[in-house]
């Protein structure tokens, strides 16, 4: 360990959390002094954090690096997933705007947490050493457990905010146990230190790295809510209020697959042969029951927590692959679903009205008449989310089988490809309901589009369109990152 | 040094996780599921520690402290949502916090 | 050597015994008592293992802190009624499943990985005792993982922000 242990660098790659951990304390500290009645100011101070730390991500990017003797790595991989989980909190905040207001709680508090659980996410992507994973994800973690349970006085936040805390906990007590394992063996926590330890000469028993693997998998597999670990995402998903619902399946998730994919492809990579099956398991399963059960909804924020638990599966399949491919196929899927499911979720709330009460599949009905820009942008996120061409989530299902395919996993494509053919007759319930059916009681009574929720509809169909037409420079960039620190 | 085989702490420790398992998954009461919780990370932090006795190393000590530190953290959290829970539904019960299925 | 062995037997059974009452007493006050009694066995074993700094820590913040909260928590919510009911839950079935699994998948990492840890019991010597535990944990704290101390700032804030939006009169 240098003497000089804070040098200039690694201040400037850990500028994103920076930016965000003051903006939120800032927030705090301004709330008595602005006022509560213009109390959009809390949302544009936000997003004004969110855009400065984009930069920042981008600017650490330039000083790529291991930052901090290692505890932190800003690769191309990293700034990925900080500038993902940064947009997608910009997208929650645009249309949370309304939202908040309809439910008469606009607060410093709502947006102080959701900066602190985007940096959370931000230090899980660019963690390079298991404990920095861990605490990241802890700060991520209970920052969305209290944004669940925020509207308090409502019963179904308070039963998504507990279950998600009861079993994010349980989960992160299994993943620890898995970190423990990998201490005792290797007597390290950096993942490329404990990769070398694996695959060195004096490697340790495998049985003890099977064990630790599995059990990371156990907690990991919790917090992106894959099958057989996905019983909580439905009720937390119904219960949180919407913006919050779509943050949740769209950051925390994409930040804890970017740790799954570092530790399972850094880390562990050397005993690939062994934890594949259970990924091959646990994708199958997840796009299985994520997908029948969605058939069976009639909640539609429900339906999307089981269609989230199918995309999580999906992504998996990436993850099976085990290879640079792969994972750029997953980058390149996780961004195009927190595109396409942050916009579909922008519509739910907007819908949904003052305390949440259309949240069902007839409410859906004839909202083509009364807002076709809505319904518009609705039928692009709902199309993506089947895998139409065009859209951002054809290529990334695309790329994702591709990659499966080349890895030889033949059957896990056909059972997959199968799936999506399934989830597309949920999707185009919605639509059939949008368009062919008379306006229902809730599309009567919409709202008109505020301006915040104009842009949080079109920026994320720009988004999935951009990312249907011109896939290549995203993908470029997640092929040319996806190689992670050896 | 102590004499006790570290396979000996790592067994008490597997024990007491796969209690802290069992007591989480069977029981209803929601306070004694979270208390199950802590059981965990204590089977966890005591793993570390006989880890980090054994190797000679100080790391385990400290990845035991960030656990303990989260550990407070999210009791003082998931202690207040119990209590809203409390507030809205007037029980504790698991089974009975269950309004959403279809 | 003999010491040793008996003193890790008599804070076994106090985590074991703790742990087993957690789960299975009834009223919650005494599932946090027995809480205690297993949290403070753990401390022992600390001791036995020269983590004196986290022993201190055990109990200033487990014992002294976590559970005086719990205890705070019980005393306020009603559990009268809960200590008379069923104890255990519906899915008692896909429960004992699930134990079982991590249970055997645990055993057998011990029994397959027992030899696997004797690295250590060679290398095993008695730390320099010039240098006690705290101080070579705060040498280590305020180097090596001086970030994760500032960022645990950052959690140790959100905490306090949520529970203050839980707990607070209006949103």
């Amino acid at each position: 360990m240098p003497a000089n242990f804070t040098s200039a660098a690694d201040l400037i790659r850990f500028l994103p959390e920076i930016i965000l951990t003051i903006m939120g304390t800032l927030l705090m500290v301004l709330d008595p002094i602005l006022n509560r009645r213009s109390s959009y100011a809390f949302g544009h101070l936000s997003i004004f954090a969110l855009i400065v730390a984009l930069g920042g991500s981008v600017y650490a990017y330039t000083q790529a690096g291991p930052a901090f003797g290692g505890l932190l790595v800003v690769d191309g991989f990293a700034t990925f997933f900080r500038v993902l989980v940064i947009v997608v909190g910009i997208l929650t905040i645009l249309p949370s705007y309304r939202f908040l207001q309809r439910q008469d709680a606009e607060t410093s508090e709502f947006h102080a947490l959701l900066l602190f659980s985007v940096a959370g996410q931000c230090l899980m992507a660019a963690s390079g050493d298991l404990i920095m994973v861990f605490i990241g994800l802890e700060i991520s973690s209970i920052s969305s457990y209290v944004l669940a349970g925020y509207l308090r006085d409502d019963k179904r936040a308070n039963e998504s905010a507990l279950k998600y805390f009861l079993l994010g906990s349980f989960a992160t007590a299994f993943f620890l146990y898995g970190v423990a394992l990998i201490y005792g063996t290797t007597g390290t926590i950096n993942l490329a230190a404990v990769r070398t330890a694996i695959s060195g000469q004096n490697a340790p028993e495998p049985v003890i790295i099977a064990v630790a693997a599995a059990l990371m998998f156990v907690g990991l597999g919790f917090k992106v809510s894959a099958a057989p670990f996905q019983m909580w995402a439905p009720d937390v998903y119904q219960g949180a209020p919407t913006p919050v619902t779509a943050f949740l399946s769209a950051g925390p998730k994409a930040a804890a697959f970017a740790v799954f994919l570092r530790i399972f492809m850094t880390a562990f990579d050397p005993v690939g042969g062994d934890w594949w099956p259970l990924v091959w398991g646990s994708a199958l399963l997840s796009m299985t029951i994520g997908n029948f059960a969605a058939l069976l909804q009639s909640n539609v924020k429900r339906m999307m927590a089981y269609s989230s638990i199918a995309h999580a599966g999906y992504v998996l399949v990436a993850l099976t692959a085990r290879s640079d491919v792969g994972t750029a196929a997953a980058m390149f899927y996780l961004a195009a679903y927190a595109f396409m499911n942050v916009g579909a979720f922008a519509v739910i709330g907007h819908l949904s009205g003052k305390g949440e009460r259309y949240q069902n599949l007839d409410d859906f009905a004839g909202l083509a008449e009364k807002q076709p820009l809505t319904a518009a942008m609705l039928t692009i996120f709902m199309l993506s989310l089947i895998g139409v061409p065009l859209t951002g989530g054809f290529f990334g299902k695309f790329y994702i089988f591709k990659a499966a395919l080349e890895s030889h996993l033949v059957w896990l494509t056909v059972l997959g490809l199968l799936n999506s053919a399934v989830a597309a007759y949920y999707y185009l319930r919605i639509l059939v309901m949008m368009y062919m059916h008379e306006p229902s009681d809730a599309a009567s009574k919409v709202e008109p589009l505020s301006l915040g929720l104009r842009a949080a509809l079109i920026l994320p169909a720009i988004g999935t369109l951009f990312l249907g037409i011109f896939p290549g420079w995203v993908l470029d960039f997640a092929g040319k990152s996806s190689t992670l620190v050896r | 040094m102590s004499g006790v085989p570290i396979s000996w702490y790592l067994t008490l420790s597997a024990i007491l996780f796969t209690l802290g398992v069992a007591g989480f998954l069977f029981r209803r009461n929601i306070i004694t599921v979270f208390m199950s919780i802590e059981l965990m990370l204590n089977a966890v932090n005591l793993s570390f520690i006989a880890f980090s006795y054994r190797l000679q190393q100080v790391n385990g000590h400290l990845i035991a402290f960030f656990v303990m530190v989260v550990a407070a953290a999210e009791a003082a959290v998931g202690l207040a949502i119990i209590l809203t829970v409390f507030k809205n539904r007037q029980t504790l019960n698991i089974d009975e916090i269950d309004s959403m299925k279809n | 050597m003999l010491i040793d062995t008996v003193l890790f037997y008599i804070f076994a059974l106090l985590v074991l015994g703790g742990g087993l009452l957690t789960i299975t007493r009834r009223n919650a006050v005494h599932s946090a008592i027995s809480l205690i009694v297993s949290l403070l066995g753990v401390a022992g074993l600390y001791l036995l293992q020269q983590a004196e700094f986290l022993f201190a820590v055990q109990i200033v913040l487990y014992v002294g802190g976590i559970m005086v909260l719990f205890l705070f928590v019980i005393m306020l919510v009603n559990l009268d009624e809960a200590a008379k009911e069923r104890q255990f839950n519906r899915q008692w079935l896909v429960a004992l499943v699930a134990v079982a699994a991590v249970g055997a998948q645990l055993s057998w990492f011990i029994y397959k990985g027992k030899d696997a840890f004797h690295f250590a019991e060679n290398a095993a010597v008695a730390l320099p005792e010039a240098v006690g535990n705290t101080e070579q944990v705060a040498d280590s704290l305020f180097r090596e993982y001086l970030l994760p101390f500032e960022i645990a700032s950052v959690l140790l804030l959100v905490a306090v922000v949520g529970s203050v939006v839980m707990a607070k009169k209006r949103i």
